[in-house]
């Protein structure tokens, strides 16, 4: 079916929240306020900016961190092993002379790239499977679903461990996709109910008897309405695959040397751990800042996102009674 | 409901026969138990090494599929085949399982309750200093890798040791106590057991309070705890038979899986405190190009993860009540 796309992108009728992404200029003074409200929101609460600054530090750190100190994290330097941290070696010294800091700074990058990367095609996986499985419904659904429940079967860490010798010969790309295949079933099912709901409703009728695509409705009108659903589901994602990817690393089926992240030089480093308590502390607590700053913001987008939260208003609400009552998924309302 | 049931039950059974072949499939074809021979010292012929993977049903040369088809044929029959090692993978494997349950009951016992508890109180007393001080602790924990929380705990004990030999960080008993079970063996096993318990149980309880935290604080709002109120219940009667009742549902099959799932080994807190349960067996069957063991853990995982979803179901329908068996 070729039907021209008509140029107003939303027929929909307006007692929908507009939806957060490029749409006409018409609702633009509208969104814009829907943004900003969210900003603001986040703003009030003090965990999530803490969070948000201790993450972009943990960013450039990574990537400045090694423009600032001599050492490079590849080489060993012959005249201290195992030494404490110092003004020459400022988190000390590995048992190969490498200096730590520099070490730390390269693993994070890697950690901090892969949770990206993993939350975003997580959440794009489990928005798609989840959205078509719902919109076409009958076999498609059942067998999307089907999958969805194969996957929750299957043990991930021992399919992504066995097969660690294939991201050893080509990159670590291969293990980031692996990671981001075995984590997205759980928010497909979510999208997917919610996109159910929102199959009813009018404007997505209108669409779809004007003959708009199938693809294009569900990208262009059921999405746009879960956008908020998915902007946490990505950060909640990168948290839980910083840290899925760490434990694979430990175990050395994860990144592969020569690569190292902040997993493998954990690992490197346990067994001098209770001796040389920092070896093990550095790396370990920026894994830690990672996990904490990436949880901070989840829960500081989900207040600012979810209309009904109590803890985002304005007037900081200290009341005794109870915490606003969550009402159901309907009418696309955003949590 | 009982047709539903089998149904159901039908659909998870095809599920596992999937994801078990597929995972013998997958260790038969990547690793490589040839590996495990060529180093040896004196060094195997060629013969002899092709012989012995002939004989663990683990030769890379033969076709994969008739392999699993070997492997499938003994499993039916109760034989789990060959560890790289040439023993049995059952005796292996029933070993490992006492292991890990000796680990896991009473820590995952006491973590469940103490985190429904936690979470509980803190949605009762929401933003007081217990509600806030449990949320920032969990996100905490939370934030850490299991193996983080056990070397952190290990470096503790150090310190508290302080030389002395009280918390024990290595192993399930001491060596000399192997097969006894006077009161000198229990002290010992319980302080191997201390910081392993302790790791597994900082960890669930940080998870289970925040869900079960949330699910209160919807219940505490709702209608049906104004009229259970109303009718002249106490406030502790009401929120424990009517708001409790209610709240836990949806943790339940949280628990459920968790705690099913547990079984295929907490593998992170096995291998840092070296207790060789199914957790181990884990990465150790990896680790080893062990495709018979690796076969066996994706199965028995499959298996727990069927048996754990229709745990959660049957439980969800004893405890709702709003679910009327149809």
């Amino acid at each position: 079916m070729s039907v021209q796309q008509p140029p107003v992108a939303d027929p929909a009728p307006a007692p929908l929240p507009a939806p957060v992404e490029e749409g006409t200029t018409a609702v633009a003074p509208r969104r814009t306020s829907r943004a900003r409200l969210t900003v603001r929101r986040f703003a009030r609460n003090r965990l999530a900016l803490f969070g948000l600054a201790v993450l972009i530090l943990l960013f450039l750190a990574a990537y400045a961190g090694p423009l600032l100190t001599k050492w490079d994290y590849k080489s060993h330097d012959f005249l201290n092993f195992m030494s404490g941290p110092s003004g020459e070696h400022w988190w000390g010294t590995t048992q190969g002379g490498v200096d730590l800091f520099a070490l730390t700074m390269r693993g994070l990058q890697k950690s901090l790239v892969i949770g990206l990367l993993v939350g975003i095609i997580s959440t794009f996986l489990s928005a798609v499977v989840g959205a078509f499985s719902a919109y076409f419904g009958g076999w498609a659904d059942r067998v999307l679903m089907w999958l969805v429940d194969l996957l929750l079967v299957m043990p991930s860490f021992l399919i992504i461990a066995v097969m660690s010798p294939m991201f050893r010969d080509s990159s670590w790309l291969v293990f980031v996709a692996l990671l981001g295949a075995f984590s997205w079933m759980i928010t497909g099912r979510v999208v997917r109910s919610m996109t159910f709901t929102l199959k009813d409703r009018e404007f997505v009728k209108a669409a779809k008897y004007m003959g708009v695509p199938a693809p294009v409705i569900i990208f262009r009108h059921i999405l746009p309405n879960m956008a908020s659903m998915l902007i946490i589901d990505t950060v909640i994602q990168a948290g839980a695959a910083v840290i899925g990817e760490s434990g694979l690393s430990y175990f050395g089926f994860g990144v592969q040397a020569p690569d190292v992240s902040l997993g493998t030089v954990i690992a490197d480093n346990t067994t001098n751990a209770s001796t040389y308590p920092w070896l093990f502390f550095f790396p370990a607590g920026c894994l830690v800042l990672i996990g904490l700053s990436i949880a901070f913001i989840g829960d500081g987008l989900r207040d600012a996102l979810d209309p009904n939260s109590t803890r985002a208003k304005a007037r900081p609400a200290r009341r005794k009674n109870r915490a606003a009552t969550s009402k159901p998924l309907k009418e696309g309302a955003t949590r | 409901m009982g047709r539903y049931m089998l149904r159901r039950l039908a659909n998870y059974l095809v599920l596992v026969i999937v994801a078990a072949s597929l995972t013998y499939f997958l260790a038969g074809l990547t690793l490589n138990p040839r590996a495990k021979f060529e180093g040896r010292n004196p060094p195997l012929s060629e013969t002899a090494i092709s012989r012995t993977l002939d004989d663990y049903n683990m030769n890379p040369d033969t076709p994969v599929v008739t392999r699993f088809v070997h492997w499938a044929g003994d499993v039916v029959h109760g034989d789990l085949g060959k560890t790289i090692e040439g023993d049995s993978v059952n005796d292996d494997f029933g070993r490992r399982v006492g292991v890990s349950t000796r680990l896991l009951l009473l820590a995952t016992l006491i973590g469940s309750a103490l985190g429904v508890a936690v979470g509980t109180l803190g949605a009762i007393r929401q933003y007081r200093f217990f509600d806030r001080f449990t949320t920032l602790a969990s996100f905490f924990v939370l934030a850490m890798p299991v193996f983080v929380i056990g070397v952190a705990l290990k470096i503790g004990a150090t310190i508290l040791n302080d030389g002395s030999q009280t918390l024990k960080v290595l192993g399930e008993y001491d060596a000399q106590f192997a097969g006894q079970w006077n009161w000198d063996a229990l002290v010992n096993r319980a302080q191997h057991m201390l910081l392993p318990a302790l790791t597994l149980i900082i960890v669930q309880v940080a998870l289970y309070s925040r869900y079960q935290r949330s699910t209160m604080l919807d219940v505490l709002g709702s209608d049906f705890l104004r009229t259970a109120r109303a009718k002249g219940l106490r406030h502790r009667t009401a929120l424990v038979k009517h708001g409790l009742r209610t709240a836990i549902l949806p943790v339940v099959p949280l628990l459920v899986y968790n705690i099913v799932l547990l079984f295929t080994g907490a593998t992170f807190t096995e291998k840092t405190f070296g207790w060789h349960g199914m957790g181990e067996l884990l990465v150790d069957s990896i680790t080893k190009q062990d495709v018979n063991s690796v076969a066996t853990v994706g199965l028995f995982t499959a298996v727990l993860v069927l048996i754990a979803g229709l745990l959660s179901d049957l439980l969800y329908a004893a405890l709702d009540p709003r679910v009327r068996v149809r």
